[in-house]
């Protein structure tokens, strides 16, 4: 092995622990965000016992949860149920690897270790924890794994109750992503890139995808929702009528870590909104950020992102304290009749919107960015006139025509 | 239709649910900065317009007379209307005559809080209170013993009046 490549993996390594790491530590603090913000909509102040405004609640409920009894039920599949867990936990830390959560940071070390040699890495180093080529479809294909886990969790638990969560999981999760799919499709479109590096740079030069992209950016929120089985659409627990879905049968640390797969997810996903359709770690107004790679820059860039990824978690928070649970025949029909035609008749109109802007030979720039918004609204505000004056997801019963 | 079957005309425009969750989305994220309601309880007793009632059926109290002895004489009606047999009662008589409980113990957490004992008791002796804060470290202290019940000093429960039912 060359030193260089020594020192590669050296760094992929300490990256991969830190990145990681905080991730896990994002997780734990978001635990204790959920709760004091679920208080804060209830007009209650939720746990600040443990630690400055009860901070270490996290660490807390993590001893208890070593502690408690590990319970398997008699006639559960054994293996699979303890695998579950682990299925669940790791695809929402295994996303998170391949989005970047700062401009990259210049590193240069060239030391001798005894036994192992010379490391030697002097670059700019991507603040990523791998940088993939095919980073988009690395965070499509991960993201399906997520079901596995779930529906392996609710067969093995031999319970009737988990049997159905691990159903509607896997018919939601699968239903979903197709409208997850295809609206990441747009970004790929404006973007002509896979690399989620290469989306933020994209947006650097041209605009917060957001704009250009708004239908696409609310059908990811929607999808991503429902992706994440969080409240509009977290039928798989239905703790009213499941008792509590997939995970009824699980206790202690197992029980532990479905929740944490849970928010590594919701964080990783709201990190992904942050990149695709908010420049990621791009700073507005200004081209500060995009010059000369620096210690500096990189540090205000993460603290950037980590605001844009937080205002994403609040949302998801809020959202799920302010709305109620959808039918699971309204949640299909709003996945397959209402989502995915509008998901891909906007992709035929964002193709042919492009296809005419490179016939005209625009640069991607900030007016072709406002070029595509102004496709966009339209396109929104016939579907908000349409949508709301009508039912906007019919059950079965709501399709058939009053006669009289 | 031969059997009365009423057909309800739902709305079917201006149903949707859009801007509903539009609109609770809005309250609820007011609902953010609003005054929290929550008692911290240790550090803060009570707060402003709350207390408990006055009928409130705590663990026991023994009341005494001028000379510092409880009220009790004995009779042996607390332990028999007490549902949850959790009075332990064995009567004394000294020289003149007069009863007095030697050991009178009450099982708190036997204790179902019913109240019959206040209502029974002839004397007004024992009384349930109105006091909830009895953390103990050994179960064994929840079995409360005469000394105990007559050092207590919180206020009693007034008992319901059928007369005045609403307690004005």
């Amino acid at each position: 092995m060359t030193p260089e490549l020594k020192g590669f993996l050296l760094l992929g390594l300490v990256k991969s622990l830190v990145g990681f790491g905080a991730l896990v530590l994002g997780v734990a603090f978001v635990t204790w965000v959920e709760r004091r913000q679920a208080a804060f909509h209830q007009d209650r102040l939720g746990p600040n016992r443990v630690g400055p405004f009860g901070l270490f609640q996290p660490i807390a409920d993590g001893i208890k949860n070593f502690i408690k009894e590990e319970l398997v039920p008699a006639d559960a599949n054994r293996i699979l149920f303890l695998l579950a867990p682990a299925l669940v936990f790791t695809p929402g830390l295994l996303l998170f690897a391949v989005i970047p959560f700062a401009a990259p940071m210049p590193v240069s070390f060239d030391f001798s270790l005894p036994l192992l040699g010379r490391f030697v890495y002097d670059d700019a180093m991507p603040m990523m924890i791998a940088n993939l080529p095919l980073g988009l479809l690395f965070v499509l294909a991960i993201s399906s794994l997520g079901v596995y886990g779930i529906v392996l969790a609710g067969w093995a638990s031999n319970s009737k109750y988990s049997f159905l969560g691990g159903l509607r999981a896997s018919a939601q999760m699968v239903s979903y992503e197709v409208a997850l799919g295809l609206s990441v499709i747009s970004v790929f479109l404006v973007a002509g890139n896979l690399t989620l590096t290469g989306v933020v740079a994209a947006q650097q030069a041209m605009l917060w995808y957001v704009l250009p992209l708004t239908l696409g950016f609310v059908l990811f929120v929607i999808s991503a929702l429902a992706e994440t089985n969080r409240l509009p659409f977290d039928l798989p627990e239905a703790e009213s009528e499941l008792v509590y879905g997939y995970h009824t049968e699980y206790s202690a640390m197992k029980f532990a870590m479905f929740f944490l797969g849970e928010y590594a997810a919701l964080i990783t996903m709201s990190a992904l909104m942050a990149t695709l359709f908010f420049g990621g770690w791009d700073i507005p107004f200004t081209s500060w950020d995009e010059g000369e790679p620096s210690v500096i820059v990189s540090l205000t860039t993460l603290l950037v992102f980590l605001l844009k990824t937080f205002s994403f978690v609040f949302v998801y928070i809020w959202i799920r304290w302010s709305l109620p649970r959808f039918r699971y025949d309204q949640l299909m029909a709003l996945g397959w009749k209402v989502l995915l035609p509008i998901a891909l008749g906007y992709l035929m109109l964002l193709a042919t919107a492009i296809w005419i802007l490179e016939h005209f030979n625009i640069e991607q720039n900030l007016v072709y960015g406002l070029i595509l918004f102004a496709v966009n609204l339209p396109v929104i505000y016939v579907l908000f006139w349409i949508l709301d004056s009508g039912r906007l997801v019919f059950g079965y019963g709501g399709q058939r025509r009053m006669t009289n | 239709m031969a059997i009365g079957v009423k057909v309800v005309r739902r709305p079917e425009r201006d149903v949707s649910y859009l801007r509903a969750s539009l609109k609770g989305m809005a309250l609820t994220f007011q609902h953010l900065f609003r005054k929290k309601v929550t008692m911290q309880y240790p550090e803060e007793i009570s707060k402003d317009g709350w207390s408990i009632s006055p009928r409130w059926r705590g663990t026991h109290r023994m009341l005494t007379d001028e000379q510092g002895r409880a009220r009790c004489v004995a009779c042996g009606l607390c332990p028999q209307i007490c549902p949850a047999n959790c009075i332990k009662l064995v009567p004394g008589e000294d020289e003149e005559g007069n009863r007095y409980p030697l050991i009178y113990e009450i099982d708190e957490f036997r204790c179902v809080f019913c109240g019959y004992c206040q209502e029974v008791c002839p004397e007004e002796a024992i009384h349930v209170g109105v006091h909830y804060e009895n953390a103990e470290y050994q179960r064994e202290r929840f079995v409360y013993d005469l000394e105990r019940l007559c050092a207590q000093t919180h206020p009693v429960s007034s008992l319901w009046d059928p007369s005045d039912p609403r307690g004005e």
